[in-house]
């Protein structure tokens, strides 16, 4: 009798292998590294069938998709990591339509020699961000590439959800009069970020406020149907995001720097390294734009959320035919906050 | 933040507007200088523009050691990062200055250099030690208020024994550029350019010391006071200097008196002195030629030179005919003189020098000021 | 054009180094520009060295001729 055994298959050495081409070769290998890494974390009824693409029965409302890629460096961060970040990610541009998001799917593409280990703790971390929005990932895909033309892995998100009826939620719809609202405190991903990178690093309690929005932005439709946009401030800031939001909707805003909610570490950090907290991106933080009639119920509502306990009123939508974004100082004085340049970088001047 | 929000304080601030505004003699002006780049980043970003009386107009200077780093030095970083396959240590500051070619040191990245972020000169030594077999050039910017940790991490590159490492020396003076901008013609002979008074700078005084800006305020009789950095600071210096000019004083007076001495770091000064010599003579962006304004590393420590070791010759690199950063550093013009500012010269597309650091006159005034010039006009009005 | 920030020493080092805090965010630096650092004391930090100790007294004082100013002209 043959000692070989029927069926035997090697299982993937999770704590000492290394991603290689076969991984992405479409042939055994690859199979099994779906299987037994991604099916078995994300482990839902469409993954389980094992097809290209996931079936799905046809939602009810306007139907919105959005997509990200993700390519953050550190991969593992204080607070959060690119698997989570990029669950988040997802789902929070979805939600920022209004919609309810169904479903995810996810490609990565994997640089050869990367640690199993390491991919699956991401993957991991996704799964459960997965899981505690509700939102599965129903199907994906996966490259390998040489060793060298990657960063470890790169990440893209795709969200498919629903708008509920009665909602008109856009970038364009900022009318003068109308407040501007922040969900909590800015900076706070970026800052957590940087601490880790090599010359600048920093000691720091600071944490990625990476967080998916979806449940804060459907008590806040419910409550407040009359919203008129909602933005997550990612890359660039909140300053970046007032600058879209503002030249979209063809009008200025003035905001007020003491009413911005900023960490005290964030402050810290940011007067280290020469940088300016309204320039630096935010991973589960959201923009509103509400009539001012409807202002004080929706802070209301925020701050009944986990999410939005910090939620603050940070100025309003004005007549500015340059689109100008003007901020009062807390010294008193005014200045606009103007588009970024490039990435903001630390400076010794 | 101890000793910074204090000093940020928005009541203190009306208190001491109302007292400037109480003091100036409205008919008038009061011409200051603030030399140092962070002061006119501190100005611009807190809005303090608003909160002095017309008579009194701020002027801003050539402080900003990026605005007058000559696009040549530059060039010879990037030249060391591309063709001699050095790693180049830079602080952020300078990754996005437009030099020749259309190149910056971030542009040389990409092209395959290996140009890397500091926060400091220890960790550009850091990256030698770990890097032996390759060269490892560090691009020295800055004042006073930088020139001494370029001096101790030298010391300690000799202590150590990092072969493969070096300096490009840029560091610049401060009394060197003020006499600079007093002998000018504007100031001197033309009398187009009005100066009554400098807001002294904040940093590079802890350094040096209150005594040396006692030789401008006799020679030319003009009142110096050294601020520190934040604006509350700004405000009392400019409030100080309205009060000289009233009485008809020209001394230096100190009121960062929480940093700056009469004396400064005199360990400080020492270890300088010990690594660095005077230049002759060296370009300043803007400026032109100026004298014994440089330093370079002594013989001593020659082998730490980048200048010496690659055998670097300086190429003279003329500014764009449009830029007027020349004249904007001299305080003679005005960002918004420029033909080409906030619009083919812009933070995102710098032609000159005042643009690409964010306390650079131009980007200060761009990113921060420049909707004052232009007035709102309500969407859907009758031009 | 110099960014430095005032911090507070939390720990001495051996080397001549330190750990400063500003609102709870650490970094290690150089004292090697100054003598006679103690913990608690607030020094003047750039680009990771330490230029000078910040005088506290001198500080209140500034900031009483701010006030003071702002009494005179009321």
């Amino acid at each position: 009798m043959s000692g070989v055994r029927a069926g035997y298959v090697r299982p993937l050495d999770i704590r000492h292998g290394r991603v290689d081409l076969s991984h992405g070769a479409g042939g055994r290998a690859m199979a099994q590294l779906v299987e037994q890494l991604f099916a078995a974390a994300f482990a839902n009824e469409w993954l389980a069938q094992r097809n290209d693409q996931a079936l799905l029965p046809r939602p009810e409302g306007r139907i919105v998709m959005s997509t990200d890629c993700h390519v953050v460096s550190p991969l593992f961060f204080p607070g959060g990591d690119i698997g989570c970040l990029s669950v988040h990610g997802t789902i929070n541009d979805v939600a920022m339509s209004g919609a309810r998001p169904l479903w995810l799917a996810a490609g990565f593409i994997l640089e050869e020699g990367f640690p199993l280990a390491d991919l699956q703790r991401i993957v991991d971390s996704m799964a459960r961000a997965a899981r505690d929005a509700g939102v599965p990932i129903v199907t994906g895909d996966t490259k390998v590439v040489e060793a060298g033309k990657g960063d470890g892995v790169f990440i893209t998100t795709t969200g498919v959800g629903v708008v509920p009826p009665g909602l008109e939620i856009s970038g364009d719809r900022a009318r003068p009069g109308d407040r501007i609202v922040v969900s909590g405190t800015i900076g706070d991903h970026g800052m957590a970020v940087m601490s880790e990178r090599e010359s600048l690093a920093f000691g720091t309690d600071l944490v990625s406020d990476t967080a998916a929005l979806h449940g804060l932005v459907a008590a806040m439709v419910e409550a407040v149907p009359t919203l008129r946009a909602l933005r997550d401030p990612t890359r660039g800031g909140l300053a970046t995001t007032l600058n879209e939001i503002a030249s979209q909707s063809g009008a200025g805003m003035t905001i007020d720097e003491a009413a911005i909610p900023v960490e005290r570490q964030v402050e810290a950090a940011c007067e280290f390294l020469g940088l300016d907290p309204l320039y630096v991106a935010n991973e589960g933080k959201l923009v509103a734009i509400v009539p001012a009639a409807d202002v004080d119920r929706l802070l209301e509502v925020m701050r009944a959320h986990p999410l939005g306990r910090r939620a603050a009123l940070i100025g309003e939508v004005t007549e500015d035919a340059h689109h100008f974004v003007q901020m009062r100082t807390r010294f008193g004085g005014k200045r606009i906050v103007d588009w970024l340049a490039g990435d903001q970088l630390p400076r010794i001047c | 933040m101890k000793y910074i929000d204090e000093f940020r304080d928005g009541d203190l601030a009306l208190g001491i507007a109302a007292a400037i505004a109480a003091e100036a003699d409205p008919a008038r002006t009061y011409h200051l200088m603030e030399f140092c780049g962070g002061h006119t980043h501190a100005i611009s970003r807190y809005g303090v523009t608003d909160l002095l009386p017309p008579a009194v107009r701020m002027v801003h200077g050539p402080g900003c050691p990026v605005c007058v780093l000559p696009i040549g030095r530059i060039d010879l970083a990037i030249r060391l990062a591309l063709d001699k396959q050095a790693i180049v240590a830079t602080y952020g500051d300078c990754l996005r200055v437009p030099a020749s070619d259309n190149l910056s040191l971030l542009k040389a990245k990409a092209r395959g250099g290996d140009v890397r972020m500091v926060y400091s000169p220890a960790d550009a030594l850091k990256i030698a030690a770990a890097h032996s077999e390759r060269e490892v050039v560090f691009l020295a910017i800055g004042f006073e208020t930088t020139t001494p940790p370029t001096a101790l991490v030298i010391r300690e590159a000799a202590r150590t024994g990092a072969t493969n490492f070096s300096v490009l020396c840029n560091h610049v003076l401060t009394p060197a550029a003020i006499t600079n901008i007093l002998e000018s013609p504007e100031v001197r002979r033309l009398g187009t350019l009005a100066l009554d008074g400098f807001i002294g700078p904040a940093h590079v005084s802890t350094v040096i010391g209150s005594r040396p800006y006692e030789f401008f305020a006799e020679e030319y009789a003009k009142p110096v006071v050294i601020a520190g950095f934040e604006p509350l600071d700004v405000m009392q210096a400019i409030l100080m200097l309205v009060r000289q000019i009233n009485d008809g004083r020209a001394e230096v007076e100190n009121e960062f008196t929480r940093a700056v001495t009469r004396d400064g770091n005199l360990k400080a000064q020492a270890l300088v002195s010990d690594v660095f010599e005077l230049r002759r003579s060296f370009e300043w962006r803007g400026l032109g030629m100026v004298p014994y304004s440089a330093l370079r590393i002594r013989e001593a420590y020659g082998v730490f030179d980048a200048e010496r070791r690659f055998g670097l010759e300086t190429r003279s690199v003329a500014d764009n005919k449009a830029c007027e950063c020349g004249a904007i550093l001299r305080g003679v013009k005005h960002p918004r003189d420029c033909k080409v500012f906030g619009t083919v010269c812009t933070p995102e597309n710098p032609i000159g020098s005042c643009m690409v650091s964010s306390e650079g006159a131009c980007a200060a005034y761009y990113s921060y000021g420049r909707f004052r010039e232009i007035p709102v006009v309500p969407a859907g009005a009758a031009a | 054009m110099c960014l430095a920030i005032p911090v507070r020493v939390a720990e001495l080092r051996d080397d001549d180094t330190a750990i400063v805090d500003l609102d709870g965010i650490r970094k290690e630096i150089s004292l090697a520009l100054v003598d006679d650092v103690r913990v608690g004391d607030y020094v003047i930090l750039h680009v990771g060295y330490a230029l000078a100790r910040l005088d506290a007294d001198e500080a209140e004082r500034t900031l009483a001729l701010f006030a003071a100013a702002a009494r005179e002209a009321a």
